[in-house]
């Protein structure tokens, strides 16, 4: 009987991911999922409710309103913070059961193995997301790549080491061998390779639970974990390709931290407020290519406003989407969508760069290395190859910086000093509603 | 090898072949919230928490580490959902 409650809800699993192919039906695949997981954990518990007690049963309704508490009370710019939490609780939890499987001597040796290897896991994905989190608000900051390299590389022989030998380790050395592994290993890695960092640890979040669900013999453990690894390692590798970089390049880390010519040779043409205000209105055709600058800058409403102001004045505004915009995958999408931003015009890389050519003005905000015109000329240059949204070929590009500093790549932009780009320095936010402002007087 | 651990791979593979194919069809704007939901889907240790509580309950150790993931499972679970939900909420009212 409780087998096949199992079966409907990896049913309703599966179904929750198929309807969540589109933003109109999303919202009922997530409820779906819902479905699935209450009826599972209804299941498991298969009638038995007075073997637990009260503790149990407390621990879980805390649990829970601490959940629904943090979760309503997030911003949505600091989703990657909150999703790498999350990624961290769902390791951290295959972790715990199967450090306490392993306490239970009757385990069988393939149990025995995936135990461990869950154990291991889940305690990676622990400690990573933990960094990952730190480094995502900024608190951690450079290190030295090659030692950091070399004491991961230590780390992981001897978890190998470990892991392969038949020798009788205590688990708890291989606990801290992996929480020290996660360290090491997430705490080189920052800036806009996050997402990847992100994607990966959620895979691994997924692939805990799936071993976990071996060594508890569950189908629905394994079928629902299954599902999460392969969907972290599908955005994993979205999010590789959208740099062209290989995952071992990604987490290797210390990326752009190399120093390389970065001065620029002549001054960019520096604008006002204003300038942008005339040069918009005479625009029929607007392209907005939002960046990690935004989120930082909490710009988004300022952009929902421009965008009202300008297709109230009958110009079409669209807006270009890096898959490695923000930090963690569809950042960009969430926060304009939390401003009511219609998502029918958020286009992706592929769909939008033929179309800059016939674009009168693009409007970049806090975004650098994704519009790099080098990455296309270059070959020298540490991002050669990597996809970019293609702005420099717009009739006018307006870019909205604070600076001119170079962004997570550490080189100079060239399309900040070409002939038809103007730059407005200031905060995201600020500029565009000087902007907004400014239309009122046009 | 055992019959059932075979049989378990097998459904590891199929369930992770499924999980690839409709993945790959989602699109880039809703990758957010699909981290978030798989997220916590990946809670399902909450199951495995459940099914071994009563055979740890006379050991203070074992079932406080049980607890512990437990707890972690429910935070991952209720937190992802509920803020998965915030998220579509807001590209439902689109339509």
């Amino acid at each position: 009987m409780t087998e096949s409650l199992y079966l409907i809800s990896a049913v309703l699993f599966i179904f929750a991911l198929k309807l969540f192919s589109r933003p109109s039906t999303a919202f009922r695949a997530n409820n779906l999922a819902i479905g699935g997981m209450v009826l599972a954990i209804i299941s498991a518990f298969n009638l038995k409710f007075a073997d637990y007690d009260v503790v149990f049963y407390l621990v879980i309704l805390v649990s829970a309103g601490l959940g629904v508490v943090v979760s309503n009370r997030v911003q949505m710019t600091q989703m990657p913070e909150l999703v790498g939490i999350f990624n961290g609780l769902g390791g951290g939890a295959s972790g715990a059961i199967a450090y306490v499987e392993l306490s239970n001597s009757t385990l069988v040796l393939t149990d025995f193995s995936v135990a461990i290897f869950s154990m291991t896991i889940g305690v990676f994905t622990f400690s990573g997301s933990l960094i990952a989190v730190a480094k995502l608000r900024g608190k951690l900051n450079s290190f030295n790549a090659t030692v950091i390299n070399i004491l991961s590389g230590v780390l992981l022989v001897g978890v190998i080491t470990m892991l392969t030998t038949k020798i009788d380790y205590s688990t708890e050395y291989i606990i801290i061998l992996s929480l020290l592994l996660g360290i090491t290993r997430v705490v080189l890695i920052g800036g806009a390779d996050m997402p990847v960092v992100i994607a990966f640890l959620n895979s691994l979040s997924g692939i805990a639970a799936m071993a976990a669900g071996f060594i508890v013999n569950s189908i629905i453990l394994i079928i629902a974990g299954a599902l999460v690894g392969a969907s972290g390692i599908i955005l994993t590798l979205l999010m590789c390709s959208a740099m062209n970089r290989t995952i071992y390049q990604v987490l290797k880390g210390g990326f752009g931290t190399t120093k390389i010519n970065n001065e620029y040779e002549k001054d960019p043409i520096s604008t006002s407020a204003e300038d942008i205000a005339i040069q918009l209105s005479y625009a029929d055709s607007v392209v907005i290519v939002p960046g990690y600058g935004m989120a930082v800058a909490q710009a988004q409403s300022a952009v929902k406003e421009l965008t009202n102001t300008l297709k109230s004045k009958n110009i079409e505004v669209k807006f270009a989407i890096h898959p490695v915009a923000g930090r963690m995958p569809g950042h960009m999408n969430v926060l304009l969508a939390e401003v009511d931003i219609d998502y029918e015009d958020m286009f992706t890389l592929e769909d939008i760069n033929s179309e800059f050519s016939a674009t009168d003005v693009v409007l970049v905000i806090g975004a650098n290395d994704v519009v790099n015109p080098l990455a296309r000329t270059d070959e020298d240059s540490p991002i050669y190859g990597m996809p970019i949204l293609d702005v420099d070929m717009a009739k006018q590009v307006v870019v909205i910086k604070r600076s001119m500093s170079p962004g997570y790549a550490g080189i100079a932009n060239p399309l900040f000093i070409e002939e038809n780009t103007k730059m407005l320095f200031a905060d995201a936010k600020e500029g565009l509603e000087n902007i907004v402002k400014s239309f009122e007087l046009v | 090898m055992t019959e059932i651990f075979l049989y378990t791979l097998l459904i590891t593979a199929m369930a992770s072949f499924i999980g690839y194919e409709l993945i790959s069809k989602i699109p880039q704007t809703l990758h957010t919230p699909l981290m978030s939901g798989s997220n916590a889907i990946s809670g399902i240790t909450l199951i495995a928490g459940i099914l071994i509580y009563p055979n740890v309950v006379d050991d203070v150790l074992l079932k406080t580490i049980v607890l512990i993931g437990v707890s972690f499972a429910t935070m991952n679970i209720v937190g992802g959902f509920s803020v998965t939900g915030r998220i579509l909420e807001m590209f439902k009212k689109n339509d």
